[in-house]
């Protein structure tokens, strides 16, 4: 009996053997190595092949500065914008029963299942030159494509599922409760929104709120379309990348990547964060309900 | 301040809520809504509170059209059945939040609103509690912080929506005395809604059954338990017995047996002369020998000894189940067994007789 103890280890019946777990824990390690830890780390090595000096030259050259300043104004403009669409979209699906919900929730979700580049063409057809409501534009003086108008409303389309997705079922599983109690105690609209709504859903708001920035920064392919690459006014930092690594300047190429690959870092870091605030507060609801039910 | 409803209706879709309601709330009553869910009692509670617009009719706080006033400004208190707290906000700050939202003109002063706050979370006894957060607090404790927060604003009107529904048995008796205390003090009009009877039946000065959206009977807990006045009223407020038989010449048949009922309202179906009979257990006795044409055969089926009465079920005669409750000395006098042939008799002449 003793023996028989022995041989046979305390796993539980659901375990799998150990040479299952190392072997499958040995095959996801690699795969993160090899498509995630070695480029980033190759990204930093090519970026610093020429050493430091090079490096901060390749950044603060005025092309690449002006491609940031697009970059962070594209960003600046495209996600205030999304999470104001993205609380109004999943406040309207989440507390209202109306027609045509479901067609909503299918419409904001075209951004994702349309490719990038299709959508930049979209643009280009609606507001080219040769497009009515384009050349309309042009006649006053308003150019759009290949142009900055362009970069950000392209972005826009690209990002707005990002908070409205983020938002809508956390909105739906706080529920309207504390919304009614708020203005039967004698709340305003206002009142309400700011502090009821908005604290209940904070963490996830921020999540959807980084994730969007992170698109925004990102794009390429519908931006690319639209941008028209006129170095220094309408490329953005990913654009740039891709003219500098044409043009066989790897080291200032991987430099510029690395400042993306940094902000795809700090993402990451703030998504690891923001995802345990949220999910507990999905938590204490379920807490609560087990509670109440004890 | 007293609440006036007038055909009051309100439908959801095909579904009707709540069906031309007419009900008079006196000022300082506390009112019970009973009925089962889907009887349109919680419609009816959040259309006093202005949360949801009825179809037709009208509202009226002292004797004033309040159609046309904002929920905000109803100065009607709504405890919710989850209690809804705000669950980003302390104890404390959930009970200030009536206070906070004032228009500046009109708002007291930190101190002042701490003090007020203080002074309804000692109300309600959780004055140490100020600083935790409501996940940190159990059912009832979150259900006192509710209603504070609700008192807060001085309301004209209390409504409570299932108010002790998702406690357990200990906690609903405390908490159900302690809002009586709590009426009995501040004297305001208050309307709870509930589907557990012995709750309405202990806590209100006046009782509304609602079945489908209409009121089936609305009297004080003496009038509704002791004088239904329909079958659903009798079926609803306590255990009843079912008796399907069918009354000829004035005589109830049950099965085969005539039992002979000095039963004025009895009236059955002109038709088929079927009628239902609802006998409660208790009003039920069970006797060794049959004793005239009052008493019909029934075998024992199993008894249950504990609790404060004894419940014995039999078959009778017919094939209907039938539950009785007797005491303890009677029960031990009987000598009663599973399988015992014996005779059942109603103590009361005035059952209640229903035609279908």
């Amino acid at each position: 009996m003793g023996g028989q103890a022995q041989r046979e280890p305390k796993r539980p019946g659901t375990a799998d053997p150990p040479m299952v777990r190392i072997a499958l824990i040995t095959i996801a390690l690699l795969f993160l190595a090899l498509f995630l830890f070695i480029p980033v780390i190759a990204v930093f090595a090519e970026a610093l092949a020429k050493g430091i000096g090079a490096y901060f030259a390749a950044i603060a050259d005025p092309e690449a500065r002006a491609a940031i300043r697009l970059t962070l104004m594209t960003a600046a403009i495209a996600v205030p914008l999304n999470v104001t669409f993205g609380i109004a979209a999943s406040w309207a699906i989440a507390r209202f029963d109306f027609p045509g919900k479901q067609t909503l929730l299918t419409l904001i979700d075209i951004p994702f299942s349309v490719s990038p580049v299709i959508s930049g063409m979209l643009f280009v057809l609606l507001l080219g030159v040769r497009a009515p409501l384009g050349g309309f534009l042009a006649a006053h003086g308003i150019k759009v494509i290949f142009a900055e108008p362009g970069i950000v409303l392209a972005t826009i389309f690209v990002t707005f599922p990002l908070a409205a997705r983020e938002l809508i079922p956390i909105m739906q599983a706080v529920g309207s409760e504390e919304e009614e109690a708020a203005i039967v105690l004698g709340a305003g609209g206002w009142q309400m929104f700011f502090r009821v709504t908005i604290p209940n859903v904070k963490w996830g708001l921020l999540y959807g709120l980084v994730l969007c920035n992170a698109r925004a920064m990102g794009e390429f392919g519908a931006v690319s379309v639209v941008s028209g690459h006129i170095r220094g006014h309408t490329n953005t930092m990913p654009l740039y990348v891709e003219i500098l690594y044409n043009d066989y300047q790897f080291a200032a190429a991987f430099a510029v990547s690395s400042l993306l690959t940094l902000l795809a870092i700090a993402t990451l870091v703030a998504k690891r964060f923001l995802e345990r605030r949220v999910v507990p507060a999905k938590q204490e609801q379920d807490d609560l309900a087990v509670k109440v039910a004890a | 301040m007293s609440i006036e409803l007038r055909n009051i209706s309100k439908r959801f879709g095909d579904f009707v809520a709540v069906d031309n309601i007419n009900l008079h709330i006196e000022t300082g009553e506390l009112v019970a809504l009973l009925g089962l869910s889907g009887s349109g009692k919680t419609t009816l509670l959040r259309i006093i509170a202005g949360l949801e617009t009825p179809d037709t009719g009208e509202v009226l706080f002292h004797g004033e059209d309040a159609s046309a006033v904002s929920v905000r400004d109803r100065k009607v208190g709504f405890v919710f059945q989850h209690y809804a707290l705000f669950r980003h906000m302390t104890v404390f700050e959930n009970v200030a939040f009536g206070l906070r939202v004032i228009p500046r003109r009109a708002r007291p002063d930190e101190a002042a609103i701490a003090r007020r706050v203080h002074e309804l979370l000692k109300l309600v006894q959780l004055d140490f509690l100020a600083d935790r957060y409501p996940s940190q607090l159990s059912g009832g404790q979150r259900q006192r912080v509710a209603l504070a927060r609700t008192l807060a604003v001085e309301p004209k009107v209390l409504l409570l929506d299932e108010p002790f529904g998702a406690l357990d048995a200990k906690v609903r008796q405390e908490l159900r005395r302690w809002l009586r205390r709590l009426h009995d003090e501040i004297k305001i009009t208050s309307v709870f809604v509930t589907h557990d009877q012995e709750e309405a039946l202990e806590l209100a000065n006046r009782i509304v059954v609602m079945n489908q959206g209409h009121i089936e009977q609305i009297g004080s807990a003496e009038e509704v338990y002791h004088h239904p006045s329909n079958a659903f009223v009798y079926n609803f407020l306590g255990n009843v017995n079912l008796f399907h038989g069918r009354i000829e010449n004035g005589r109830v048949f049950l099965g085969d047996t005539a039992v002979e009922l000095e039963n004025t309202h009895a009236h059955a179906h002109p038709q088929t002369g079927k009628a239902v009979l609802y006998v409660r257990p208790h009003l039920l006795e069970i006797v060794m020998k049959p004793n005239g044409k009052q008493t019909f055969p029934a075998t024992v089926k199993s008894i249950n000894p504990a609790g404060p009465q004894v419940k014995v079920e039999l078959v009778a005669e017919w094939g209907d189940m039938v539950q009785v409750e007797i005491d303890h000395e009677r029960y031990q006098a009987l000598h009663l067994e599973p399988g015992a042939n014996v005779f059942l008799r109603p103590k009361e002449q005035k059952l209640f007789v229903y035609s279908i």
